[in-house]
């Protein structure tokens, strides 16, 4: 099976029943995703499948067929993406467990609709838990990279 | 098993058998220094100055043995060795270094004590500086909980960046040939009073020759340039682009996922499996039984989760009650018991509840709860050659070792623990049975690293849980003012379960039942305040402020019922009752910031709570809106005080993230038996305050204690009065019990 990741094509041998969140962690190292519940419910696996926020915990492999991007492929922390750079200038993060997922559904959410209201920021997040409750910061941060994004 | 440390890992003895243990060890064991543990594993070149600080010709590393679950504590104790060192922030180079007993926490035991954290009196002083240390060091609990850290290494931490400047002096100055003491540092490099500068890298040989000096002098407060402010987290850059390397992002050659499914009657035993169909998935290596339950070890996580649900299992009952009820009606019966403990007991509460016109009663419970890390529980180990190494997130790194000894027999210098970032520790990571389960697993496959990471399911049914208690009170007022109050808790001890899982049962009252029940600053004249201890239930452990969760509701909750029965404004009745400035101002400040008082449109309301955990005095305002959909909680505000603030910025993000963790408990968190066993699995059954839920916040910090404080958990216990005395200013309706969503609906 090929599985185009962060602009590298693999060719993986696995039951294409696999949830793409395996694939990527086991199967390539792409750790970034992480494990959290296994059904689409917290948000920790997400990544996007052509720029498009997806739980990869609930997609299987078999079925993916676009680019897949993880938090890894959005921004390294020599060259972080404008999300990446608000949650830093805002100090999101505490555990940081769910952040990948958090940034990556904030990217989505930004290309989708590059000027959220707040419902409409408090919509889009809320398929992402942190139990750290770092909400008020991720709400911060989403507007900051809003308009990073909008000077850009 | 079975040391003192181990059962202690986490609970609060003081107060009884821990200051016999203090002096059983003896002061003159205690007095003996450990090795420094560094100096086992020195790389080439490499040099320890002191405890906490490595140093080589790129220059130092400063050892952070502190467990990383999101409180920032890297952060702040390498600031605390960074400003005595002077290296720029851009230059702070952390390794969490290895599990040691020489590492042990100073301070996490004081909340232990049967004195108040208010008290200031000599023997107060005494008991904190003379008798914590000793037992704290007796016990060598290397552990990062009960708010702690930050006061355990205020002190030690800037000493040991003040000793190793001292040592880099010493040495630049026997290179250069003149007098330490005319030598300044800056920027990690010593100059010389004609200007010449050399790095700390540079010194690092020499420096390790130097006797470490004694009677160091540490910089005043008003010389501090990195402490105090809000420094960027070090770990910030890596949680944001997925680099930070939790336990689970691992990778080593030739390793294997695996997962566990142990007995869902906590802490039965399996009598029986059926593995046929699990054995023939496609890449699964090996199924190792246990005495409760099976690892399933596969070439991913993937299939080793498929497999293990495909295999069927005998299981024996555990000794706990099937029902839900059954487990409050075993709390219910302890009021009838003797008290625990009855740490106030102020005036004559009989005499003035004989002489009241009108006595009001009430009965609260709550729930267990799930700590619901989001990351579940897991480790990594690998047994090769006598060595065992072991990758776990962890709040307990020496206990980490001793289960992994146990299991291996080896000895302390062959099992080496590698302390990975938390996704989340909340209590839960302080326990050892995830390493357990991958210490076996590597056992059974020796020389292959072996990833063991639990389902959500197996981490949700397989907790160590907040308990069940209740609370209950009667009170009374008179000339419109409180005039007796007399609070009941019961609840199973954390220190029983704790110790039937392998520690030794220690006699004495078990202080967390009690915690923030007594030492509240409430000046009522007749104050009585009794706790109440079950036999064990489900195994139980510390959860987020630990005794507060739960405790702090009843309390609030019963104060603010108080409060409406005699007339009075529940905030200004509390101030009225203060007779602690420090407390004061927190209430005060909360009531400016919120603008306590002022009118609310009609279909908006707000509530107030105050505790004292941990030290911390801190104050909740909630201010609620009824809307179609349900209340919704619109704003909260919040205001501790921790003595000596170092980091505003991180201080502001526990206060929030305390309280916001406290809210989803109080709205929607209930973990329940039937049939034995944990109904809820998942997050679908067990939400969590989401985005679109979680209010606006505004936090104060003051800084008019005596005492430095850690803040990771006193955020969390006024949350949930403040939000239940919010509705019964919406509805009128007293909301006794949690969860509250089981009354009314949120938006």
């Amino acid at each position: 099976m090929k599985l185009t990741v962060n602009g590298d094509t693999h060719d993986i041998d696995v039951d294409e029943d696999m949830p793409l969140l395996w694939a990527l962690r086991d199967e390539l190292n792409i750790t970034g995703p992480k494990y959290g519940c296994g059904i689409a419910m917290c948000g920790a696996c997400t990544v996007h499948i052509d720029g498009l926020a997806v739980r990869s915990c609930s997609v299987r492999a078999g079925d993916v067929e676009g680019e897949v991007t993880t938090i890894e492929g959005l921004g390294s922390p020599d060259a972080m993406h404008a999300v990446q750079e608000a949650w830093n200038e805002n100090q999101v993060a505490q555990c940081g467990y769910c952040q990948p997922g958090q940034i990556m559904a904030a990217a989505s959410l930004l290309t989708l609709n590059p000027e959220p209201t707040d419902e409409i920021i408090d919509q889009a997040m809320s398929a992402n838990l942190c139990r750290c409750g770092t909400y008020p910061r991720i709400r911060a941060a989403v507007k900051s990279a809003a308009a990073k994004l909008g000077g850009a | 098993m079975g040391a003192v440390k181990t059962i202690a890992r986490r609970t609060f003895l003081i107060g009884s058998a821990a200051v016999a243990g203090g002096a059983a060890f003896g002061a003159y064991k205690i007095s003996q220094p450990f090795d420094n543990p560094l100096e086992a594993n020195l790389e080439n070149g490499e040099f320890a100055l002191g405890d906490y600080i490595l140093i080589d010709e790129s220059g130092v590393t400063i050892i952070t043995p502190k467990g990383e679950m999101g409180q920032g504590v890297q952060t702040t104790w390498a600031a605390m060795v960074a400003e005595e060192l002077d290296i720029s922030w851009e230059d702070v180079k952390i390794d969490h270094g290895p599990a040691s007993k020489a590492y042990y926490n100073e301070a996490v035991l004081e909340e232990g004590l049967p004195i108040s954290s208010l008290e200031n009196s000599g023997a107060a002083k005494f008991m904190r500086k003379n008798i914590v240390p000793i037992v704290a060091k007796a016990m060598t609990m290397v552990t990062t909980g009960g708010s702690s850290s930050t006061a355990d290494g205020y002190v030690k931490m800037r000493a040991a960046g003040a000793t190793a400047r001292e040592a880099l002096k010493l040495a630049a100055a026997k290179q250069l040939g003149v007098k330490a003491s005319t030598l300044k540092t800056h920027g990690g490099h010593v100059i010389a009073s004609d200007g010449t500068k050399l790095s700390y890298g540079s010194l690092a040989e020499n420096s390790a020759k130097v006797k470490l000096p004694k009677n160091i002098k540490l910089k005043p407060r008003s010389e501090w340039r990195l402490l105090g402010t809000s420094l960027p987290r070090l770990d910030m850059k890596e949680k944001v682009t997925g680099t930070a390397m939790f336990a689970p992002d691992i990778r080593l050659p030739g390793m294997k996922f695996a997962t566990v499914k142990t007995n869902p009657h906590l802490g039965g035993k399996m009598n029986g499996y059926d593995a046929f169909k699990a054995e023939k998935v496609k890449g699964v290596e090996k199924i190792v039984p246990m005495d409760n339950g099976v690892i399933v070890i596969a070439n991913n996580t993937w299939t080793a989760f498929k497999a293990a649900d495909l295999i069927s299992f005998d299981w024996a009952k555990s000794d706990y009650p099937d029902q839900m009820e059954e487990h409050y009606a075993v709390v219910n019966a302890a009021f009838d018991k003797d008290f625990d403990s009855r740490q106030l007991d102020n005036g004559n509460v009989e005499q003035a509840f004989s002489d009241a016109d009108e006595i009001i009663e009430g009965e609260y419970r709550v729930p267990y709860l799930a700590h619901a890390c989001m990351e579940p529980v897991n480790a990594t180990a690998l047994l090769k050659d006598g060595r065992l190494d072991l990758w776990a997130g962890n709040q307990a790194a020496t206990d980490q070792q001793t289960i992994a000894m146990s299991l291996t027999g080896l000895t302390a210098e062959n099992v080496h623990i590698h302390t990975q970032y938390m996704g989340g520790g909340f209590g839960r990571k302080s326990e050892v049975d995830f390493s357990e389960y991958a210490v076996r697993a590597a056992k059974a496959l020796e020389g292959t690293p072996v990833h063991v990471m639990w389902s959500r399911e197996e981490d949700m049914t397989h907790d160590f849980y907040r308990p069940i208690a209740m609370g209950r009170f009667k009170a009374s007022a008179k000339g419109g003012k409180p005039y007796a109050f007399d609070m009941k808790v019961a609840c199973p001890s954390i220190m029983d379960s704790g110790a039937k899982r392998g520690g030794p049962s220690i006699p004495g009252s078990d202080m967390t039942n009690a915690m923030t029940i007594w030492d509240q600053p409430y000046g009522i004249p007749n104050y009585r305040t009794s706790a109440y201890r079950t036999d064990p239930l489900l195994p139980i452990g510390a959860w987020r402020s630990v005794g507060g969760t739960q405790n702090a509701f009843f309390q609030e909750s019963m104060i603010d019922e108080l409060a409406h029965h005699a007339g009075l404004d529940p905030l200004e009745m509390r101030l009225d009752l203060m007779n602690n400035d420090v407390c004061k101002k927190v209430l005060e400040s909360v009531a400016e910031m919120s603008g306590w008082g002022r009118k609310l449109p009609e279909d908006h309301a707000m509530g107030c709570a105050f505790a004292l955990a941990f030290g911390v005095p801190t104050a909740e305002v909630v201010e609620i809106k009824q809307t179609a959909d349900g209340i919704k909680i619109i704003n909260a505000w919040a205001t501790v005080d921790v003595g000596i603030p170092l980091d505003p910025r991180n201080i502001e993000a526990q206060v929030f993230g305390g309280l916001n963790y406290g809210l989803a408990a109080a709205m929607m968190g209930e973990i329940s038996v039937e049939d034995g066993k944990i109904v809820q699995t998942n997050f679908h059954d067990y939400d969590s305050l989401r985005m679109y839920q979680a209010p606006n916040v505004e936090v104060k910090i003051l800084d008019n204690g005596e005492h430095i404080r850690g803040i990771g958990e006193p955020g969390t216990p006024p949350a949930a009065p403040a939000l239940g005395n919010a509705i019964f200013a919406l509805t009128g309706q007293r909301l006794r019990e949690l969860p509250f969503n089981k009354f009314v609906a949120f938006a």
